[in-house]
């Protein structure tokens, strides 16, 4: 598994780019990290490289998964997961629901997907809270649920919008080194979008940084 | 302010609900009958076409509601879709707005004699594809509005529901965070209607069930809008009731009252129904989710789906457009498009003679809802300054009105008006009103009050501004716009008021839509043209002033 940009960047309706091309492979199990100023248009690579740009942003260049090109499949075409800076997890359905909304549907019958959940839970340090109601979690084991769900869907490729910026220092380490070692197990390739230097340096992966231009 | 509340909405209610259930178990001084019995329901279900009318009632209820219902959803899904380019219709939705804002203001009696003009055999859209299509040179022998099955009737409720509901579920999504949870679930494999369907819809849901059930209600127990579109022999049980009430025979007061009391238990039943129907559906949808199916894409149908709303307020547009032909129409035989000469005569002697049924709509109109506003603004003023906020409860209250058949209670609201020397005149008339405007006026007004920035008011205060200052300069200065418009709203919701006017005005204060309605069905469309227009101009007025003004004053300080 790998994600490729190649000389990728957002267009606004006029054709005019929103940051300098960008070229860049993360192999997988790789963590690769994008830095910039505030508003260069991080979040806008992202949704471009997740098929989330909203329609009157356009796309040139060219987006590889596994050597093959994404760029003009829809969203949920793509098998590329994403991450928020909010856990987001889905307030009408418990900690366990969430995770069986993220599974995907290849593992059948009720047994099963419980079983696999269950065990994503003890990975997560979270077991016995299946049946908990997602607000009553703190930010950090939202956090986790967030990540887990996201996992579950056994994605090619995560992307990852300043995921633990709300989390205190501590925590956010924590988060960190267990997202890095569930790529490397899982062999997913991270796109990181981050403030902190310190992130790149923990991910010592590939690092672009965005310019405007 | 409880007690406003208690004696101003509950005490109506419970009244003229207690008066109507004395009446339909016999008990009836006015016809010297004092004695407990069950003779008026004996009558009331051997009375011809019950069973007709009970099911007639339920299907255009029910159908009617649900199909809102889905068609809101899909309507809301069609605006968020923001990423797929597929969408045949998306050139649409600059349109829609200005379509909006006259569907919600018009009277539902105005809507429902549009489509009259519109549908009927000789109606516009007949005449527009006739006899170049159609071959027709005189209009075709179909019935098409008041038909036996209600259809006309369901659609009717449709066109005229489904901007509110669609409305009130835009401002309810604004409190879900969509499009990131949409990108999620998209991103996860799932198709944009399954995410709908799983992340969105059961969110959604709780968030405008009071309103959903509002519609139920009035769908269930409308009287002006089955006069106008609904069969006639027989007709739904609201109207049947209504002809009860209003037959020659006193004695049929009693069935009436009857009838009027089971359509209330009817009404608790069909939510009951509803309500479970719905936890089903959450229920089902909660299993789905668990088998993290991910669904197809049904563009087609979703498609299809969704443009039911942009065609839905076409409709809806075109009915008044068509009363506006009309209202100006000197000659128009069938099957020109167009009329062949225009006049404006009845619009002259409209403006000339300002006849009463304007004068009273226009005084109902602007007490009920300066009355409600200055009732709403007091109780959250009142909530600011000593505490205390709307429960549940109280909202559920509040909302009672409009939960209860206006027919089950309005008889008996009369009889006990009657005891307490309130005889029909205009006070008791923006009292019945009262009941109706209150609870739309505080439900606009209620979300923006709270959304004031409290640190504003801290800021006042600490520069020296009294309590009354801060009232005055800060809340009243900020809130100038959802004031204006829950104002609008109010003169919208009274200017369409049916039978409030009919039963406690005893037929003698006659309004634009009193007028309207009763000339309906007869034959002049150009009369009835001019009054079906103007009792939707009267709001549409009111929600553009609520609009523009503000805008024009803060013109007026640059």
């Amino acid at each position: 598994m790998s994600l490729e940009l190649c000389s990728l960047c957002a267009t606004l309706s006029d054709n005019s780019a929103l940051f300098a091309p960008v070229n860049l492979v993360v192999e997988k199990g790789e963590v690769a990290c994008v830095m910039g100023p505030s508003g260069v248009g991080k979040s806008t690579l992202l949704n471009a490289i997740g098929g989330h740009l909203d329609t009157h942003f356009g796309i040139a260049g060219d987006i590889l998964l596994n050597g093959k090109s994404v760029k003009n499949l829809i969203a949920s075409k793509r098998q590329i997961g994403v991450l928020f800076q909010d856990p987001l997890l889905f307030p009408h359905l418990s900690v366990g629901d969430n995770l069986a909304f993220g599974l995907c549907s290849s593992v059948v019958g009720a047994k099963n997907r419980k079983l696999e959940i269950e065990q994503a839970l003890e990975q997560a340090q979270l077991s016995g809270f299946y049946h908990r109601n997602p607000a009553t979690l703190s930010g950090g084991q939202q956090s986790r649920v967030a990540l887990m769900r996201a996992l579950l869907a056994r994605p090619q490729a995560l992307l990852l919008d300043e995921p633990f910026a709300k989390l205190d220092m501590e925590l956010k380490y924590t988060m960190r080194d267990f997202l890095f070692d569930q790529a490397r197990q899982r062999l997913i390739p991270i796109l990181l979008v981050t403030h902190e230097p310190k992130d790149v340096a923990a991910a010592k992966g590939p690092l672009i940084v965005l310019q405007p231009i | 302010m409880l007690a406003i509340l208690v004696m101003g909405i509950l005490a109506p209610v419970v009244t003229g609900l207690g008066e109507t259930t004395r009446a339909a178990f016999g008990i009836l001084p006015v016809l010297g009958k004092h004695d407990f019995n069950l003779t008026a329901w004996q009558q009331l279900f051997q009375l011809p076409g019950f069973t007709t009318s009970l099911q007639l009632t339920l299907v255009s209820g029910f159908l009617a509601t649900s199909t809102g219902l889905i068609l809101t959803i899909f309507g809301c899904a069609w605006v968020y879709n923001t990423s797929e380019k597929s969408f045949l219709f998306s050139k649409l939705k600059p349109f829609i707005a200005p379509m909006l804002v006259p569907i919600l203001a018009a009277p539902h009696a105005a809507i429902a004699i549009g489509l009259t003009f519109l549908l009927a055999p000789s109606g516009w859209l007949t005449r527009l594809f006739s006899p170049w299509l159609t071959t027709w040179q005189l209009p075709p022998n179909l019935t098409i509005v008041q038909d036996l099955w209600g259809l006309s009737l369901t659609l009717g409720l449709i066109v005229k529901e489904l901007p509110f509901l669609w409305l009130i579920s835009l401002v309810a999504l604004k409190q879900i965070n969509l499009s990131k949870q949409l990108s999620i679930a998209q991103s996860m494999g799932y198709s944009y209607a399954n995410a709908w369907y799983k992340i969105i819809i059961p969110q959604l849901y709780p968030l405008i069930r009071l309103p959903v059930l509002v519609v139920l209600v009035y769908a269930l127990s409308t009287v002006d809008m089955a006069l106008i579109l609904g069969p006639n022999t027989p007709p739904t049980l609201a109207l049947a009731t209504m002809r009860w009430y209003n037959d020659a025979n006193v004695a049929m007061l009693l069935p009436a009252s009857a009838a009027a009391i089971g359509l209330a238990g009817l009404m608790i039943l069909s939510v009951f129904v509803w309500e479970i129907a719905i936890v089903i559906i959450m229920a089902v949808t909660k299993i789905a989710t668990r088998s993290g199916a991910r669904g197809r894409h049904w563009r087609l149908v979703s498609t299809a789906l969704a443009t039911a709303l942009p065609m839905s307020l076409l409709l809806g547009f075109l009915s008044l457009v068509v009363l506006l032909i009309w209202s100006f129409t000197w000659r128009w035989s069938f099957p020109d498009a167009l009329p062949t000469s225009w006049s404006y005569s009845y619009w002259l002697k409209l403006i000339t003679h300002w006849p009463l049924a304007l004068q009273h709509s226009i005084i109902l109109a602007l007490g009920s809802s300066a009355i409600a506003v200055i009732f709403a603004v007091a109780w959250l003023e009142v909530q600011d300054r000593f505490g205390g906020y709307l429960s549940r409860l109280t909202l559920w209250f509040i909302y009672l009105p409009l939960l209860v058949p206006q027919i089950a209670f309005l008889y008996g609201l009369k009889v006990g008006f009657l005891r307490i020397g309130l005889n029909g005149g205009m006070g008791a008339v923006i009292w019945a009103h009262l009941l109706f405007v209150f609870p739309y006026v505080m439900l606009s007004l209620i979300d923006s009050w709270r959304a004031i920035d409290r640190r504003y008011l801290q800021v006042a205060a600490s520069l020296g501004t009294s309590t009354w200052g801060c009232f005055w300069r800060i809340k009243l200065t900020l809130l100038l716009q959802p004031l204006l418009l829950a104002w609008a709203i109010g003169i919208a919701v009274s200017i369409g008021q049916y039978l409030p006017t009919l039963m406690i005005g005893a037929g003698k204060i006659e309004t634009l839509t009193t007028q309207a309605v009763s000339l309906a069905s007869g034959a002049d469309r150009r009369l009835v043209g001019v009054y079906g227009l103007i009792q939707a101009l009267v709001p549409i007025l009111a929600y553009m002033l609520a609009i523009y003004l503000p805008r024009l004053m803060a013109l007026k300080k640059l």
